[in-house]
């Protein structure tokens, strides 16, 4: 079921790239990604493009190697380890929010929100609020999906403790909330490339 | 009945050395995700890959990325056959859905500069001038 699941949110998450693809390919201009995205934590005005968005990528891709590990463990039932990677796990997709949330306070006070675009296109011109709006819907849209991930990873978590799953005789729990983070690590990798690098 | 158990015998196996499995695709994902950054860097730095040239390869790599997370970490390579196509028939829609919307609004990109004030009738009679001089 889960696998239908993410098979909708997976045309969600598409239906909002590819609109937000149209909208690039029919401006004849955008904001240069790598003058948006230069910044990285307590550097002041370093000139740092891709770089905090790649630990970013690297936390997120991590935390995702941490629950097939946890996944791993369930298949021995293992309960020690299955806790242990779930709580990495857990650290994994806070710090991923926690990153973003720095990316948004910071963009908002370069004065970037939802109808509101400080940047200038690539060849000068004043952009349109497109970039904006489709960078914190998507990113946001994304955001939230981490968010009830980790929810969820400390749901299953808690049940791991209690012994839920081995009185239950199987771990199979911690494999479907496995699928549905994954997920969440696969649509980063196409929001990544669609903002960040393209 | 037979058939069946040489596949469980097959996925006990791999469940065995999937450890190692999983570190190769963390790996890979992350060799791939530095050769993205390093090339970023090598344009702004050179301008060497051309842009179109660059952003092909990223798309490829993403797709690269792409399928090792569902392959490996999602497991769906192990899974059998109907479930794996029962997800990825569906998800062919994309690639019409990719070309269609992008083929759009490129059209409307072209639109918005043909049509705009003073553009194209400048544009019109220049080419047929053009052609009259040959």
């Amino acid at each position: 079921m889960m696998w239908y699941f993410l098979m909708s949110d997976a045309f969600t998450f598409g239906a909002l790239l590819i609109s937000y693809g149209t909208i690039r390919f029919m401006s004849t201009s955008w904001p240069d990604p790598n003058e948006v995205f230069r910044s990285f934590p307590l550097m002041g005005h370093a000139h740092m493009p891709l770089v905090f968005v790649s630990l970013m990528t690297f936390i997120l891709i991590m935390s995702s190697v941490t629950m097939v590990l946890a996944v791993h463990a369930g298949h021995h039932r293992n309960q020690k380890d299955v806790a242990k990677w779930l709580i990495w796990t857990i650290i994994g997709g806070i710090a991923f929010l926690s990153c973003q949330a720095w990316e948004w306070t910071h963009l908002f006070h370069e004065g970037a929100w939802w109808g509101r675009n400080p940047f200038s296109n690539v060849n000068g011109t004043v952009a349109s609020t497109n970039f904006t709006n489709f960078f914190f819907t998507i990113t946001g849209f994304h955001g939230l999906h981490v968010t009830s991930g980790v929810v969820l990873n400390i749901v299953i978590l808690a049940n791991v403790l209690k012994g839920t799953y081995e009185q239950r005789g199987h771990y199979e729990m911690i494999e479907k909330v496995g699928l549905y983070w994954h997920f969440v690590d696969l649509v980063w990798v196409f929001v990544f490339t669609c903002f960040y690098l393209l | 009945m037979e058939h069946t158990h040489t596949v469980e015998g097959h996925e006990h196996q791999e469940h065995e050395g999937s450890t190692k499995t999983i570190w190769k695709t963390f790996w890979i994902l992350l060799c791939v995700t530095v050769v993205e950054v390093a090339l970023a860097f090598l344009h702004l730095e050179t301008g060497f890959p051309s842009r179109l040239v660059l952003n092909a390869i990223f798309v490829g790599l993403t797709v690269v990325k792409a399928f090792f997370i569902v392959a490996e970490f999602m497991h769906l390579r192990h899974e059998i056959k109907n479930l794996i196509l029962t997800i990825l028939i569906p998800l062919m829609l994309f690639v019409w859905f990719i070309i269609a919307f992008l083929a759009d609004g490129d059209s409307w990109k072209n639109m918005r500069k043909d049509l705009a004030p003073g553009a194209p009738r400048q544009e019109l009679p220049a080419v047929h001038t053009e052609e009259g001089h040959h």
